[in-house]
Formats: structure tokens, sequence, C-alpha cells
């Protein structure tokens, strides 16, 4: 109450430079290009440490995360403050960041040795072999809750990085079809149909096993099965705002037609794309989390949640030994939850405005 | 009406004819010949053979003709009714393929029964009045349930119901004979993740239809609230249900395969998986022409549905 009073009647001959720094830092992270910087500095350590971890040396490993921890707490700030609105919004985005988090800061914290068999089938909160299971350990006797940790990583990166392939793919495509019209609309959208006829699952097992399993793999089969969609949802917006006075304006600029599509159409469909993509992140989750059940996607011995559940599949089919299946379930649960609550929260505001 | 039927099948025949020669040309790969190879003769048999021998053999067994040839064989076998033999299970496929397409219809039908009067009812509760109790309760579960993966829901339905309380089999592969204590999981487990997408639309169409005038006329007029939902709303809120209950199949037909893969029932998708993880390639020819078929079915049928139901809509 009374800092209130004391702001209001301090002196108005405050120069505007000696603004207070604590609101204004908070505003400057909210610029779009500042979240830009920070979403890349938090994305491209994890990236590089999941995908190419192997070819970096030891010492290079340990320190390429460093940066993404404080970028990934100061994302959390931003999206916390500006998707104050929606109670839905700040549900889904504390799910994700805490996995986030957790994906960026796991190789610092004190967990054993995800892939190291300590004490086989040892029960949650017991202590064996002078280490703690707070998890408990699965058939082989890795500890679960290092596992379970380690697990995200490799789900959030490929997850991430598919969904993207897929949209720059479906997009870009999309805004052909929509713009161009004519006879590559036709094409187009005929090759959409063949792909949209098949089940998800079936393209997904027919593709994986042709180019074998692997992460990469993962990433051209979601491409191709999210793809097809993407571009029909993004050719429906090109070609509502297609017709836009802004559009004819940067024609008769003699613009090219890629720079239109690019600079005009896709930057005004953004709000159902962003949408869009949550929840296609969380089918692209559930989609690796499955396929790595299925043995098409990820392979052992690193932790992945889907790997957890189908190694525990054969072995844990007892009460005692559930909490080996259900510890991974839960957490693509959550992770899965978070996108799904994010989408519908985003939705939400943007009908509000 | 007809002219657009005709075009959607053929259609459908198009993509098929691409599919299939696509799937012969993947499936065409020295790795799955060697695979057919191993199982027929042995892997000590095959890493005995010489270069000669092998190619002796895939000669014997039509394997060494480029795919094309005998993508056309297959198709004029296809044109008689002989659907291939499967290499892994050596037997007819048609006979292979007949079986598991019955049990998973069983399944199938079981989901539907269960799944469309359960999200039908629920969409309509919520919403009959938007923002209430009631409402918001239904939409909370419809996100969870939906936000659970299939493979999450089938281990958590496990756990509780076979594991904790033993009121059901966990397992489904069915060994000694058919029992349908064993389908229980499965076909909750597809339910469960089914449902909430299907209450979630009724309830949005619901909503949508509850806030128009002649709704608003038929209260007033002092019509009883029962009269107004049944025979008023109704008609039109479940025309959007419709054609999302009928492209569900679609889904099902993804979700039977891991549901399949988990319980270890077995039906059509996990054939699919076994053909395609062998490269026993006519079994996944006539796995995914089924799959293709009922998934452009079930878009033309909803399309159909649709026009048909609401007369606003008019295909010239």
């Amino acid at each position: 109450m009374t800092t209130t009073i004391e702001a209001l009647s301090a002196p108005p001959s405050v120069p505007p430079v000696a603004a207070p720094p604590s609101v204004s830092l908070l505003k400057r992270l909210q610029q779009p290009r500042v979240s830009l910087a920070l979403i890349l500095l938090m994305w491209l350590p994890l990236t590089i440490y999941v995908m190419f971890g192997s070819y970096l040396g030891d010492p290079l490993k340990s320190i390429v995360l460093m940066p993404a921890v404080p970028a990934t707490l100061l994302l959390y700030l931003v999206a916390v403050t500006s998707w104050r609105e929606s109670t839905v919004a700040i549900v889904g985005v504390t799910l994700v960041f805490f996995w986030l988090i957790v994906a960026v800061t796991v190789p610092f914290l004190p967990l054993a040795d995800p892939d190291k068999p300590i004490a086989p089938f040892a029960a949650p909160g017991i202590v064996k072999h002078g280490h703690f299971f707070l998890l408990g350990a699965d058939f082989k006797g890795r500890d679960m809750l290092s596992r379970v940790l380690w697990g995200c990583q490799r789900v959030l990166v490929w997850g991430v990085t598919a969904t993207l392939a897929a949209y720059v793919v479906g997009s870009f495509l999309g805004l052909v079809a929509g713009y161009l019209a004519g006879w590559w609309d036709q094409a187009i959208s005929f090759i959409a149909n063949v792909l949209l006829s098949f089940p998800v699952m079936v393209l997904f097992i027919l593709i994986l096993n042709y180019l074998g399993s692997s992460g990469f793999n993962i990433v051209i089969a979601v491409t191709f099965a999210s793809a097809p969609a993407i571009m029909r949802l993004v050719r429906g917006l090109t070609l509502d705002t297609k017709s836009r006075d802004y559009i004819f304006a940067a024609q008769t600029r003699g613009e090219h037609p890629l720079r239109i599509m690019i600079y005009e159409l896709l930057p005004n469909a953004r709000g159902p794309i962003i949408v869009d993509a949550c929840l296609r992140l969380g089918y692209t989750t559930v989609a690796i989390t499955t396929l790595t059940f299925l043995g098409l996607g990820l392979q052992p011995p690193d932790p992945d949640w889907g790997l957890m559940i189908k190694e525990s599949a054969k072995v844990a089919m007892l009460w005692r030994f559930a909490y080996m299946l259900l510890i991974p379930a839960l957490s693509v649960s959550s992770l899965i939850l978070g996108f799904n609550l994010m989408a519908d929260g985003l939705r939400e505001m943007s009908l509000r405005d | 009406m007809l002219k657009l039927i005709g075009s959607r099948l053929l259609q459908m025949l198009l993509i098929m004819a691409v599919v299939s020669l696509v799937i012969f040309a993947i499936f065409d790969s020295d790795k799955f010949k060697k695979q057919i190879a191993v199982a027929e003769l042995g892997g000590f048999a095959v890493s005995a053979l010489s270069d000669q021998d092998y190619q002796a053999w895939l000669d014997r067994k039509g394997l060494n003709v480029p795919f094309y040839d005998r993508y056309f064989k297959w198709v004029a076998g296809v044109a008689r009714g002989d659907l291939g033999r499967s290499y892994e299970k050596s037997e007819p496929v048609s006979q292979l393929l007949a079986k598991r397409l019955i049990n998973t219809g069983m399944l199938a039908f079981w989901v539907f029964a269960l799944m469309v009067p359960l999200s039908l009812t629920l969409g309509i509760i919520a919403g009959m009045k938007e923002g209430s109790v009631r409402d918001r309760a239904v939409s909370f579960i419809a996100v969870l349930t939906t936000s659970l993966p299939e493979i999450a829901t089938a281990i958590v339905l496990t756990v509780i119901l076979a594991l904790g309380l033993r009121w059901v089999p966990a397992n489904s592969a069915m060994v000694n004979g058919w029992d349908w204590r064993q389908l229980i999981l499965p076909v909750l487990t597809l339910v469960l993740y089914d449902f909430g997408y299907v209450a979630r639309m009724t309830r949005a169409s619901m909503a949508e239809v509850m806030t128009s005038q002649y709704i608003r006329t038929a209260v007033l007029k002092g019509l009883p609230y029962r009269r107004v939902i049944l025979r008023h709303a109704l008609r039109n809120a479940l025309i959007a249900p419709f054609t999302i209950i009928v492209l569900q199949l679609n889904w099902i037909l993804s979700g039977v395969v891991v549901v399949e893969v988990f319980f270890q029932y077995a039906g059509f998708g996990q054939l699919l998986l076994d053909a395609a993880l062998f490269g026993d390639v006519y079994v996944i020819q006539a796995a995914t022409l089924v799959a293709v078929f009922i998934a452009v079915l079930s878009q033309i049928i909803s399309d159909i549905g649709y026009t048909l139901l609401n007369p606003r809509i008019r295909f010239s």
C-alpha cells in the first residue's frame, strides 16, 4: 500500500531513462526477437547434445547445455507472464516446461547413470547396494528415476524436430498450392490425398520399415504423415488471405511470388498455425513413443519412454512391478497433456481477442 | 450425387494402384529377400549358401525378376481373386486376412457400440448448458482421456483392472480358445482413447444449436424442455457428430495396431506390423489396401451422410 502511494507521489521531474529495471526487463524479454533468441539459446544446445552428443568430446559435452539452463528458465517466466489471462495455458506451459527444464538440467543433476545396472527389480523407495531408489529399478537394475528424467530429452528433441520439419514442408506446399493455384494446386492436392487416405499408423509402419528405425527416419516419417494435413490447413488460410489488398499491393510492387508467400501470406496465417502446431506436437510425441514401443523408433540402450514401456511390457506384468510401466506412461501422458492444454489455452485467447 | 460418388471411387482405385506399386518397389530390397530366405531355409543354411545357389533359390521362388513383373503378376492374380501366399506364415493371404479382419471387426464393433452412445450422451449433456458444472466436468474428462495416448491408457487400465483388481485377464492372445473376457481391456482402451474427441465435437455442435433462434422460440413458446431438446435440438446437433463418428473408423484402424500389439490380440493391426517387419510383401499389400479402402470408404460415407442429413449443402 505504502509503496504504491510513494510511487504515485514520486516527483515528476525524474528523467525517463531511470525507469524501474525489474519491470522493463520482463517487458524487454517479451519482445518477439528476444524470445526467439531465448528459444534458440535453449533449443540449439539441447539438439546438439541429443543428436550429435556422441561426436562431441567429454569436456565439450559437459558445457554445451550450460547456456540452455538460464534461457529455459527465462522463457518459462516470459511464457507465464504473457499468457497470464488463461489458466489452462499456464497449466499446459508449466507441464511442458517442467520436462524442458528437466531436459536441459539432467546432466547436472546428481543422478545414477541411467544405463548402469545396480539392483534388478528393486522396489520404489528402498535402499539397495548403497543406492536409494526413489522410483525403483527396472528389470535390469537401472535406476528408474534417472531413466525417466533422461528419457524426456530424446522425445522432446525428436518430437519438436519432426514437427518443425513437417511444418516447413507442409506450409511451403500449402502456400504454393493456395497462392499459385491451378496445376500446382491439383498436383499437390492429389499427393496429399494419397497420403491422407492411409491410416497414420500404416503409413508410419511402411515408411520406417523401408528406411530403417532411427531418429532421423522418424522425422521423415512424421513429415510424410503430417505434412498433408498441414498443407491443407495452410492452403485454406492462404486462399482466405490471398484476395486482401496488401497482397495486391505487393503484386503491384512487382515482388517475387516466393517473397509474397513468405513475407506477406505466412505471417498473417500464424494464429491458427501456432495452435495447430501445439496439438501436432502432442500427436508427434504420441507417435514417437508408440513407434518406439512397436520397435520401429529409437533404438536401445539410451533411455527413452517408449523403450522403457517396450522392455517392461514383457517382464513386468505383475502388480509388484507395475511401476515400471506406469512411470514412463504417466510421464509421456503429462507431456502430451501439457501440449494439448497449451493449444486449448491459446485457442481460447485467440478467440477472445 | 452419383457422379460425386463415382469420381471418389475412381480416385480411390487410382490411389490403390499407386500405393500397391510403391509397396512392391519398397519391399523389393535385398534385405527383405534375405529375410524370406532365412525364414524358409534357416539362418545357417543361408550363410552357408554360395552366391550362385542363393541366386538359384531366388529364381525358384520367382523373386529374381524386376518388381514390376511381380507387380503385374500379382495384379493378374488379384483380378482372379488370388491374393498370393504369405511367406512368413505359408498360408494363402486371403484366409489369413479374413481371420484377422473378423477378430479386428469384433473389436471395432464393441468399441463403436460403447463409444457412440457414451460420447453422444455426454456431449449432449455438456452442450445443453454451456459453462455449467456438468459441461466443465465433461470437457475436463474429455481433454484428459484424449491426452492419454493409447499405450498409456492401455497400461493404466491393465495395471488397475488386471494386475491390481484381477477382474480381467491382462493378455488377449486367446490361447485357450475364444474368451470374451480377454476382449474387455482392448475395447475399453480404445473407447477411452476415442470417446473424448467425439464428445467434444458433439458438445460444440449442441452448444451452437442451443444458442440459435429457433430453440429460443421453442422454449419461449412454452414447450417442455425435454421436448425442445429431443425433437428440436438433437436433429441439427447430431449432423456434425455423425461425420466425425464415421471418420473415427480411420483412427480406430491406427489405434488398433498399438492395442493389438500391447494385448497380443491376433488381429489385423498385428498382422500388418508382423508382415511389415518381415517383408512379407503379399500380406502387406493386402493389409494396406484393406486399410486404405476402409479409410477412403469412411470418408466417402461421411461426405454422403453429411449432404443427406444437412439440407443446406448440395453438391452441384
